[in-house]
């Protein structure tokens, strides 16, 4: 009932522009990982074997999954070092008109963490904490890599259900490269200068100094905006150049700009499904996982629309109008922004949220109870709504073993995925790869609700919403997302450490098992589908696949809920302040 | 697999070590550099952010909202921003954006938009009684939100039309006429930008 028109129709075109993007980026992302010449590859090519030369890697070489982990833990440590240390150095270094000092230690290490894993989670405000150098070479840097290397490792993945009676899963050099080359780059150069023609900024000036028209005295934060902002949405990176990142003007200051950015945050992740199907030699079995993700994904908006719309009750017995009309988007506007509104804000939030992007145009805190659960759900269910950049595939195909070990078991068959038989070995590294994030998230989560460090930090909020505060920060640095119920003080050494060590553990503890099970993969041959196998690709299957999703995130998570959203939603319908 | 020193050096921290410092060098300097060049060659005013100028003078920028309080100007939202030191609140501070992130069903939230509502009935004695529009008594996610709905800027018309001498019918023409609709009809929601419409006031006057 309180949900508009206009919201019907704007999610629907959203919906359908994601899904006209998903085949051809998808194609195109197959030609790229497959090593074949692009569109691109007169531009790019020269710099890709100019890279390589440079620094020893032969591109012919393909690695074993154990070569690949350690390429990718090796280069992602690297990059974590340069980061702290710009971080640490930035006040002896150019391109820092505002004379900002060094960034303390456990905050350097945390952001460092933080980018490192695609996270983005920020304990700090970016234009009181940042030299334009580190946003750009530390943290510009790494939405790229962080991004690129997702890709890579959702390759390999797929390299090792693709391939038969194998040893190689790829070469982590080659597959990192092209798609920073081939991929984000390109789609960076153009998406950043179509956001500055909107009034995304781009400049190295100093702070503007702006006598109002009322007497008064603003001081503007610049910066080169655009290009990170871009690269932000795009590698499900999520973490904003400004403090209020997505909802700050000057980094989404549209409609058209809101439009780009969701479909910059999501396209790769739905692509990368037609892209794994391509690879396998069956594009359906990678549409059945995107109608998986897509009726998720429908089922967040669900939830949180109504409840947004619906405005909070407290305030309209005060005399708050929430009523959506011509004249006004209505509902709960604490922390939205009045040209997103509620619906351009909440299928933001969903989306943010079912990436692993973590960008936010509204702040979630501010968010009604069930407004608030969605995204948190979102996260914890593993990010696999399309998902982040790789991470989402690979995420998903976890899923996907479960869900045919399941039916497996019902019938009593062994059960394949893609013709490969999937024994005791993988199932175990699926089900410790789906175990390890709610053992870190309510494990930090029960230790911070009870310790005084992390009690303290409950500063702006109290009572069950301080709950979903502590598990809003686990679930979101452990899925590496990154947005966050920014009203706990994070920046404290409790939840700088923690924080950190979830983010961490999210990342590489989550990505060993699953290159572990690509590499089991690889080397087993395919058995035809005979009359017992369990197809993969109809809607039997996706019910199930999203039924288990479902039932695993809600038997895991369910408890901790109650006490955190669903009680606050009961009393906050019962009049209830904290 | 051969864990040598050598072939981990050779296979490992090298490529590692090189392409961090090209990538860097490459995504991290060239590729906001080349951005910048071109962004200040084809889109100059939007990159450097959308300042806007009256009589010579810099008054604003047309993305940024400004903490407006005096009776002849129209107001925009409330801004929980804080000063740059993070002690006290600083409405629209434009280097230290931020939400109030006051859940929703925190006692601080209902006595503070209570108050707004009292406040802004004491400015608004000629506005139509009843509710008031939700986006003038909440906070904005950015705390610099530039604009305002059309029912909050249709509600200050009378206060607005009073202290400046004009006809009610005078401003509440030039707010609809400052009204921004939705990109294509579709996305977004209709809004009137603050700093836009106050300048247009004051062109007005002359």
């Amino acid at each position: 009932m309180s949900i508009t028109f206009n919201s019907f129709v704007q999610i629907a075109l959203f919906l359908a522009l994601v899904l006209a993007l998903t085949k051809p980026l998808g194609l195109y992302m197959t030609k790229v990982f497959n090593g074949e010449r692009t569109w691109l590859s007169p531009v790019f090519a020269p710099l890709e074997r100019f890279l390589y030369r440079a620094c020893g890697i032969d591109p012919a070489r393909e690695q074993r999954w154990t070569g690949y982990v350690i390429a990718m833990l090796v280069f992602n440590l690297a990059g974590m070092l340069l980061l702290y240390g710009l971080e640490r150095t930035q006040q002896w270094l150019p391109l820092n008109p505002q004379h900002l000092g060094p960034v303390e230690p456990q905050l350097a290490f945390n952001t460092a963490a933080s980018f490192t894993t695609n996270t983005n989670w920020q304990n700090y405000a970016g234009e009181q904490t940042m030299s334009y150098l580190t946003q750009m070479a530390g943290l510009t840097y790494h939405n790229f890599i962080s991004a690129a290397t997702g890709m890579a490792l959702a390759v390999a993945l797929v390299r090792g259900l693709a391939r038969h009676s194998a040893e190689h899963l790829g070469n982590f050099w080659v597959d990192l490269t092209r798609a920073t080359l081939y991929i984000l780059l390109p789609i960076c150069l153009v998406g950043a200068l179509v956001l500055v023609s909107q009034g995304v900024v781009q400049n190295f000036n100093p702070y503007t100094v702006v006598h109002t028209l009322d007497g008064g005295l603003q001081v503007i934060a610049q910066g080169p905006v655009a290009s990170q902002e871009i690269i932000k949405e795009l590698g499900t990176n999520g973490g904003g150049f400004f403090n209020a990142n997505s909802a700050h003007p000057y980094e989404n200051p549209t409609a058209l700009t809101n439009l780009i950015e969701m479909l910059a945050i999501i396209s790769i992740g739905a692509g990368m499904f037609y892209m794994f199907g391509r690879m396998v030699g069956n594009t359906r079995q990678g549409w059945a996982l995107w109608a998986a993700a897509a009726i998720l994904f429908v089922l967040g908006l669900a939830v949180a629309l109504p409840a947004e719309q619906g405005g909070n009750p407290l305030l309209a017995h005060l005399g708050v109008n929430q009523q959506a009309s011509a004249l006004q988007p209505g509902g709960n506007m604490e922390g939205k922004e009045v040209r997103f509104g509620i619906t351009d804000s909440v299928l933001f939030t969903v989306t943010t949220t079912a990436t692993s992007c973590g960008a936010v145009n509204s702040f979630l805190d501010s968010y009604t109870p069930l407004g608030g659960l969605v995204p948190l759900a979102n996260i914890a269910l593993g990010e696999v709504i399309f998902g982040g950049v790789g991470s989402g595939l690979y995420g998903m195909l976890m899923f996907a073993i479960l869900t045919v070990f399941i039916a497996g078991l019902m019938v009593g068959r062994t059960p394949e995925y893609l013709g490969k038989k999937i024994e005791r070995k993988e199932v175990m590294m699926a089900a410790l790869a789906l175990l390890i994030s709610p053992a870190t998230v309510l494990g930090f989560a029960a230790v911070a609700s009870v310790l005084p460090q992390g009690l303290a930090s409950l500063t702006t909020n109290t009572g069950p919403h301080g709950l979903s505060e502590i598990l809003y920060l686990y679930t979101s640095s452990n899925g590496n997302n990154g947005s966050a119920f920014a009203g706990l003080a994070g920046n404290t050494p409790f939840y700088n450490w923690t924080g950190a060590l979830a983010m961490l553990i999210g990342r590489f503890a989550f990505l060993i098992p699953i290159l572990a099970f690509g590499g089991s993969l690889v080397g087993k041959r395919v058995v035809p589908a005979g009359p017992g196998t369990f197809p993969t690709t109809g809607p039997l299957f996706v019910s199930l696949l999203v039924g288990v999703i479902l039932i695993v995130g809600a038997l895991t998570y369910f408890p901790a809920y109650a006490l955190g959203p669903i009680v606050e939603h009961l009393l906050m319908l019962a009049g209830r302040t904290f | 697999m051969h864990l040598s020193l050598k072939s981990l050096l050779r296979e490992y921290l090298r490529p590692a070590l090189m392409l961090t410092l090209l990538l860097t060098i490459l995504l991290g300097l060239l590729y906001p550099g080349v951005v910048t060049a071109l962004a200040q060659l084809l889109f100059p005013y939007q990159a450097n952010g959308s300042l806007r100028y009256a009589d010579g003078r810099l008054v604003g920028s047309e993305l940024i909202g400004q903490y407006w309080t005096s009776p002849k100007y129209f107001h925009g939202r409330p801004s929980a921003t804080l000063s740059d030191d993070g002690s006290h609140l600083q409405p629209y501070n434009a280097e230290n954006s931020g939400a109030s992130n006051l859940g929703p069903t925190n006692k601080v939230l209902v006595q503070t938009v209570q108050q707004r509502i009292a406040e802004l009935k004491r400015e608004n004695p000629d506005a139509p009684p009843g509710p008031v529009p939700a986006d003038l008594v909440t906070a904005s996610g950015s705390g610099l939100d530039p604009d305002i709905s059309i029912a909050a800027a249709l509600y200050q018309v009378p206060r607005v039309a009073k202290a400046r001498g004009l006809s009610q019918e005078t401003v509440r023409q030039l707010v609809l006429s400052h009204v921004q609709g939705r990109f294509l009809g579709i996305f977004g929601e209709p809004h009137v930008n603050v700093l836009d419409l106050n300048l247009a006031l004051d062109a007005l006057k002359h």
